[in-house]
């Protein structure tokens, strides 16, 4: 079943960044859009299953600190070469300072 | 109907200017024609995890699904013999003839041969998928493996060889591993990451005899006066760009099919792009370079694939290299040989960057290395600053605690 799972506390990502998440064996990668709001998508780019917590978030796209492949980390989309297969993303949110995200 | 757009060559540059001809909404026939039996697939893990592996997996770039969902006529074991540029036809090697309206070739690049390795059969050579397979086949645990030459693809083969558990012997004639492109600083932390894994390098050595037994491929080499058996010697000693079918066409050849900035050859109708081309490189004022990358080799396909349909774009991308040898990965954006000073910013505690910058302070370089992607994000951003010709002041630089991301704001 789906359930409402703690990743962090808001104040542990930085605007226009990303972090780590590991829970149940599985990773995820947490975002901070430039207008504040947070994100969450698989943790592994689709290319190499790299971490994409060591890549570089600009605007909405998170690029694979790898070989550069791009997503869009709102939307999951795969940008272009060499990435081809979308993200997974999950639903995020906000309560109390505490992030969210609903992995199921 | 129209012959449309012929692309030769079916490694990375050629899929990529295919796929990126139906990005931008070309609708006409599209021909990828390439030598290799295989559908195109990526050349980089052919010398690290592929090769480590336990099976070379083939990284296939487009499966058949998506080319025939493009549209792509692929066209694979075809070698194109000869371009008739008066014709603008191409022919293949079973004298079957193909028309085209514009033409892009991406031949790539040939690894360099020794000469004195010729006629020996122990010794072999990597570009390929099938020559993954066949030096893969021959790396069996406590064989000796005598490398020749000290680039990327003999190391990359060395750490491979060594995970593998052979006793691997790299030999370079230059006096240190990576005299190319790669600053000491770096190609140092490498030399020390083969040391521990027991890889012997050995540096300015001659190498005067080689012999091999036809029966087991073993080769025999006379190294420094002194006599190295091997049972596997493979030779990294760079590659030729493959340019024949143009300069028999006339076309002008300049280390590399000879481009502008727009990829077009000195035939408006003919591109060329990847490995096999030379191009002026506009973010140093125009400098002629051919460059053997992967991703230059995806991002000059999409270019000429636009410029193929006529939008006239010039190329400005920064050149972008990466290596991967056991945990540590190395990655290089720019021309080292660019800077004339160097400022060094550690990160974290076993990863460090080098800036290279030109003498009016302009950052033409960055230079990384550490374990797993401890520089991927600090390099990217240094390419951000290299292409916008920024001269970031050199204590920010160095200082760990300045985010690179607030100097490409300033
Ligand atoms: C083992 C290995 C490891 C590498 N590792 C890295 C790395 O870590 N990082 C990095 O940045 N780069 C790396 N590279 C370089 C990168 O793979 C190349 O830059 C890239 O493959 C170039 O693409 P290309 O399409 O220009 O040429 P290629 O990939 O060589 O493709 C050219 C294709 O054209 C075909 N062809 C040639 N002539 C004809 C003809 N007349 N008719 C029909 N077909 C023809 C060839 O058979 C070949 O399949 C590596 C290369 C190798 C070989
Ligand atoms: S691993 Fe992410 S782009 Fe290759």
């Amino acid at each position: 079943m789906s359930e409402w799972i703690e990743a962090c506390e808001v104040d542990d990502v930085d605007e226009e960044d990303v972090i780590r998440f590991d829970h149940a064996g599985k990773t995820f990668a947490i975002y901070r859009s430039p207008d504040d709001e947070f994100f969450a998508t698989d943790g592994l780019c689709t290319h190499e299953k790299v971490h994409l917590a060591d890549g570089l978030v600009m605007d909405d796209i998170i690029e694979c600190p790898k070989h550069n492949g791009r997503f869009n980390y709102k939307t999951g989309a795969a940008k272009g070469a060499p990435v081809c297969v979308n993200l997974q993303t999950y639903p995020v949110k906000v309560e109390s300072g505490k992030v969210l995200v609903q992995i199921g | 109907m129209t012959p449309g757009m012929v692309i030769v060559g079916a490694g990375e540059c050629g899929a990529r200017a295919t796929l990126a001809l139906r990005e931008e909404g070309y609708d006409g026939p599209v021909t990828l024609i390439g030598a290799e039996r295989h559908l195109p697939y990526e050349r980089p893990p052919l010398s690290k995890d592929g090769m480590a592996a336990e099976a070379i997996g083939a990284k296939v770039i487009a499966d058949a699904a998506r080319l025939l969902e493009a549209r792509i006529d692929l066209m694979l074991s075809s070698e194109v013999v000869r371009i008739d540029r008066n014709a603008r036809t191409l022919a293949l090697g079973g004298g079957r003839v193909i028309p085209y309206d514009k033409l892009l070739l991406a031949t790539g690049a040939r690894p360099r041969r020794l000469p004195m390795a010729e006629g020996i059969g122990g010794c072999v050579y990597l570009r390929t998928h099938d020559d993954a397979e066949a030096i893969r086949a021959r790396l069996r645990p406590d064989a000796h493996v005598a490398i020749i030459g000290g680039g990327f693809i003999g190391l990359e083969l060395a750490a491979a060889a060594s995970m593998r558990g052979c006793r691997v012997t790299v030999l370079e004639t230059q006096p240190r591993i990576l005299m190319r492109g790669v600053p000491a600083e770096i190609a140092d932390i490498i030399a020390e990451a083969h040391g521990r894994s027991g890889v012997v390098i050995r540096c300015g050595v001659s190498i005067s005899e080689m012999t091999a037994d036809d029966s087991t491929r073993a080769v025999s080499l006379v190294v420094d006066g002194a006599r190295i058996e091997a049972d596997l010697c493979i030779v990294g000693i760079g590659a030729v760009p493959n340019t024949e079918i143009a300069s028999d066409s006339g076309l002008a050849v300049e280390n590399g099919i000879r481009v502008d900035e727009t990829m077009a050859t000195s035939d408006p109708n003919i591109f060329a792009a990847g490995d096999c081309a030379s191009f002026p490189l506009v973010i140093y004022g125009g400098r002629r370079v051919r460059l053997e990358a992967w991703r230059n080799a995806q991002e000059q396909g999409a270019l000429a694939a636009r410029n193929m349909l006529s939008k006239g774009e010039q190329h400005s991308a920064v050149p972008w290299f990466w290596s991967d040898q056991y945990d540590l990965s190395m990655q290089i954006a720019g021309l080292v040989d660019e800077g004339v000073t160097t400022v060094r910013r550690e990160v974290g505690a076993d990863a460090f960057i080098l800036f290279h910058l030109a003498a009016d302070g302009r950052l033409v370089a960055a230079s990384g290395i550490g374990p797993g992607n401890a520089v991927a994000r600090d390099i990217r951003l240094a390419e951000m600053l290299i292409a916008r010709g920024a001269k970031p002041p050199g204590d920010k630089l160095a200082a760990s605690d300045t985010k690179l991301k607030s100097l490409l704001a300033a």
